[in-house]
């Protein structure tokens, strides 16, 4: 039982082509392909456009920033991880995020929109981000970025890795229907991480956007009279 | 005769389930706290039940992620161990 590397489907010389890359590449060329047929069906593109307006709203009552740029890049990530995570409930197929290759590439997709778009919000100045509240603190900030872009891969891995060794057990120990409920759960904990990764990536790239110019007043206040 | 590669076999296994144990007992207990000040904070204010389980969902991820490091690590004891062959 090999549980934590993915199988190679197709084998091009010394390069092997894994599962996951070819079940993500099909869900893209899938999810973008709804995505065109919808947009030119005139009553889909306006169910469409009220979803998207009500993501919109949802996300802006979470953070202060404001969200228009980032909707996009958050939804997707939400569609996206939702699919790669329920794709798995089909026969044959296991879900790609059970690669951590692809959750970790998700990840730093997400660490590297927080500095876009704190670039985009405030030019360089989001760097001072690292040096908040005081500059004694930045390994700290440095340690905290890694690490959190880390528990990001790790968290929807061992989430779905955990749900498919579960599953996989309970078929083997007791047969063909018990393992159902626990496949629910599934569904669940797979609709609510997709959530999860969602809003971290929100917050994450909100608090670089948002990082406050009051460096002024503070050191006017803390400097004697 | 037990070979070395059998001792980390053993040892390997039964670290993984201490593992597991060890490490799922102080997020079980947070998450429990979480819980219970949320359906406190949700009790006084029926009216912020939704942004109050919102921010109770992603924070019980959060702290549910340090339980899924020990079973990381356990997955990595059992199958992909680096002192066995």
């Amino acid at each position: 039982m090999d549980a934590l590397t993915p199988q190679v489907w197709i084998q091009v010389g010394p390069l092997g082509i894994t599962e996951t890359v070819v079940v993500t590449a099909g869900l893209t060329v899938l999810l973008v392909g709804f995505g065109r047929v919808f947009t030119q069906i005139g009553w889909a593109r306006d169910a469409l456009e009220v979803i998207y307006e009500m993501v919109e709203g949802m996300l802006q009552e979470m953070v202060s920033v404001d969200v228009k740029p980032l909707v996009p890049l958050i939804l997707t990530q939400w569609v996206f991880i939702l699919a790669a995570n329920l794709v798995g409930l089909l026969p044959i197929v296991a879900s790609p995020t059970r690669d951590l290759s692809l959750t970790a590439a998700l990840a730093v997709i997400a660490f590297g929109a927080a500095h876009v778009y704190g670039f985009r919000a405030q030019g360089f100045a989001y760097l001072r981000y690292y040096i908040q509240p005081n500059p004694i603190m930045l390994p700290f900030n440095l340690v905290g970025e890694l690490s959190r872009t880390l528990a990001l891969a790790l968290r929807l891995f061992g989430n779905m890795v955990s749900g498919e060794i579960i599953a996989a057990i309970v078929v083997s120990l007791a047969g063909l229907l018990l393992p159902i409920p626990l496949m629910l759960l599934d569904v669940l904990t797979s609709v609510v991480q997709a959530y999860i990764f969602g809003v971290l990536t929100l917050v994450f790239t909100a608090s670089a956007m948002q990082v406050a110019t009051k460096s002024t007043p503070d050191t006017l206040q803390g400097s004697p009279p | 005769m037990m070979t070395p590669q059998d001792w980390i076999t053993i040892v390997s296994i039964v670290m993984a389930g201490f593992a597991v144990a060890v490490g799922s007992i102080a997020p079980a207990l947070g998450e429990a706290k979480a819980l219970t000040q949320a359906m406190d904070a949700i009790a006084r204010q029926p009216d912020a039940a939704n942004s109050i389980s919102r921010t109770l969902f992603v924070g019980m991820a959060m702290v549910e992620s340090t339980a899924i490091y020990s079973l990381v690590i356990a997955l990595v004891l059992l199958f992909a161990n680096p002192l066995l062959p």
